[in-house]
């Protein structure tokens, strides 16, 4: 059984739906993100598995009893904010012993488990600083110790990451997995960033207008989105969108105008005749100069417009000779060099038929 | 101005035989005291549970507390004074209110004053307490429920004690406004300080004495008022509390 069940749920507001039948379930101990742009309903979905908003329809189960008739102070799920909402007339200790504190716990215990849960935040130090005189990365660790330290059954995160700058980030990206694994508590977090969720989760629900397009475990999601808005919203794609011409086994053959003939990997339920896209990521192209030989079935010459150094690898923008823009992901691995192509080189981009999803979603 | 001052006066001994106008002046600001320190028990008890009821997600509350507050806020406090000495004896039931016509000077003027003062100004703490509790980030409340604290325990811990930081300055001038409206109680009879500096007057005709005198006693009283809150602010002074409740993501 999953530890937290979302069964048909919406949410209405007005006109607006902003969840919209959606189902997926948790299992215990997982870190699971809920994912998509501004307004695609994961905020509210997270507002309701807390108990702060109801569901019009649908359930919501933890440990398989439903939650409907529970107040959110009675459910074992406590949520982290962006804004921190650290309680600031107490200190740090004062402010991660308070839910202990109003459980009713020995004041003994109580030392014990602030002192735990500092050292789980490494603030062992700050116990006694009152929040303002934190860091906005500090005043988020003692906002995680203080949702932790009563072991809550699911932990929801909305957005934590939100106010720090990018290093911070990147920092309390690692000390949340470390923490999530160190406390086994399961991670419901919020994010509007594919990057956070790429690196955090251990499965991910793709959301988009009240809808979960597509769930899966990070790896699967960049490697075989299932539709286009999962392709383009996770990653850097390429798009190519045509007409399937032929379908042979495992492979299938897409005409798209301008270009001709692209060979792709085949999959279940595509048929000669039918519109469908192929997503290609920029770093399963390769780029050569014109003439040189490349065994790959699909190859297209065009044009460097532009490249994009970023240290460890290039990004190179061609333009194809049908006028689309596409990119390629070249790896810099000697140093010192930055670039294999100049601008307005003729090049050849090339990748192999087992290279990119067809989509017709 | 030509006017022949005669401070001595108040070294005089007063008709009463009970010492003498400055002594009678200074039980005058006894019973001012009194009356003020009085009303603002009732008024901090009454205006914090409106103030309070107000935020609270119970419709019939906030309905309740805004009827309260406009009634008392939109009477003159020297026509809700005559309504508690003279009308209110005669509403409450009659054995009641034959009781409070008997009591003996000063309590018959004395209880009303209370009354009124306490109740005229908790509607003016209750906007002040409701004014604090909205300013806090929105965030606080959800975080104290969000870790199984019941909304009793998130208002008494967690929004109570913020607001109340927040708003102590515009609560000392509330403080010091219930000092001053207790002279409106020398219009039932109480024998307050600018009550004693009238009677001061009539009696030795010496009106300027009277009054200078009563200002005096007045301005040191709040003044006194004024460094005993300073300090108090001092005291439970948190650090960024306000500027934290208007900025809510404070940088690195």
């Amino acid at each position: 059984m999953a530890l937290l069940e979302i069964r048909n749920v919406t949410r209405r507001f007005g006109p607006l739906t902003a969840v919209d039948d959606v189902s997926l379930a948790v299992e215990a101990g997982e870190f699971f993100t809920l994912l998509g742009p501004s307004g695609c309903g994961k905020t509210t979905l997270l507002r309701m598995i807390a108990g702060f908003d109801l569901p019009d329809a649908g359930e919501i189960l933890l440990e398989g009893a439903d939650m409907a008739d529970t107040p959110p102070e009675k459910r074992p799920i406590h949520t982290v904010f962006q804004s921190y909402a650290l309680f600031p007339h107490m200190t740090v200790a004062q402010n991660i012993a308070f839910p202990l504190r109003m459980a009713g716990n020995a004041p003994e215990q109580i030392s014990a488990k602030v002192r735990d849960a500092l050292a789980l935040v490494h603030l062992e130090a700050k116990g006694q600083q009152y929040p303002h005189e934190l860091s906005g990365g500090q005043k988020q660790r003692v906002a995680l110790a203080r949702s932790l330290v009563s072991r809550p059954r699911v932990l929801l995160l909305d957005e934590p990451l939100g106010a720090l700058d990018a290093k911070l980030r990147e920092e309390m990206q690692i000390e949340l997995i470390d923490m999530q694994r160190e406390v086994g508590i399961t991670f419901v977090f919020v994010t509007h960033s594919q990057n956070e969720a790429l690196a955090l989760s251990s499965r991910i629900a793709v959301m988009n207008a009240g809808r979960v397009e597509q769930l899966d475990e990070p790896s699967r999601l960049y490697g075989f989105p299932r539709n286009r808005f999962v392709a383009d919203f996770i990653g850097k794609i390429n798009l190519f969108n045509g007409e399937i011409v032929a379908v042979d086994g495992e492979r299938v053959r897409l005409r798209v105008a301008g270009l001709g003939e692209i060979e792709a990997r085949g999959a279940a339920g595509l048929r000669p005749g039918t519109p469908a896209t192929l997503a290609l990521r920029p770093e399963q192209v390769r780029l050569a100069a014109i003439g040189a030989a490349l065994d790959l079935p699909n190859r297209h010459p065009g044009k460097v417009r532009d490249f994009l150094y970023i240290g460890d690898v290039t990004t190179y923008v061609i333009d194809l000779q049908n006028g689309q823009r596409m990119q390629a992901l070249l790896p810099n691995s000697s140093p010192g060099r930055a670039k294999f192509f100049e601008v307005g080189d003729a090049v050849t981009a090339a990748w192999p038929a087992e290279a990119g999803v067809v989509l017709t979603e | 101005m030509n006017y022949n001052w005669h401070w001595k006066v108040l070294l005089e001994m007063e008709p009463g035989g009970t010492g003498t106008y400055l002594h009678y002046l200074l039980v005058g600001l006894l019973w001012t005291l009194a009356t003020a320190l009085a009303a603002w028990v009732i008024a901090l008890a009454i205006g914090a549970a409106v103030g309070t009821l107000r935020t609270t997600p119970l419709k019939w509350a906030v309905r309740l507390g805004n009827l309260y507050v406009e009634i008392f806020r939109n009477i003159p406090l020297i026509v809700q004074m005559f309504l508690w000495f003279f009308v209110m004896p005669e509403l409450v039931p009659q054995g009641l209110g034959d009781w409070i016509k008997q009591m003996p000077p000063p309590w018959g003027s004395y209880v009303p004053a209370v009354l009124c003062l306490g109740i005229f100004t908790s509607v003016r703490v209750a906007e002040q307490v409701r004014a604090g509790i909205q300013s806090l980030p929105r965030g606080q409340r959800l975080a104290g429920i969000a870790m199984g604290l019941t909304e009793a325990q998130t208002y008494n811990y967690v929004i109570l004690p913020q607001s109340f930081r927040i708003i102590l300055p515009p609560l000392t001038s509330e403080f010091m406004n219930i000092i001053k409206n207790s002279s409106v109680a020398l219009t039932i009879g109480l024998l307050e300080l600018t009550g004693r500096a009238r009677a001061m007057q009539e009696f030795s005709f010496r009106v300027f004495e009277a009054f200078t005198a009563a200002t005096v006693i007045y301005l040191l009283t709040n003044l006194a008022v004024v460094l005993l809150m300073r300090a108090v602010e001092k005291k439970v002074r948190v650090p960024g509390l306000i500027a934290a409740a208007a900025t809510p993501q404070a940088g690195h």
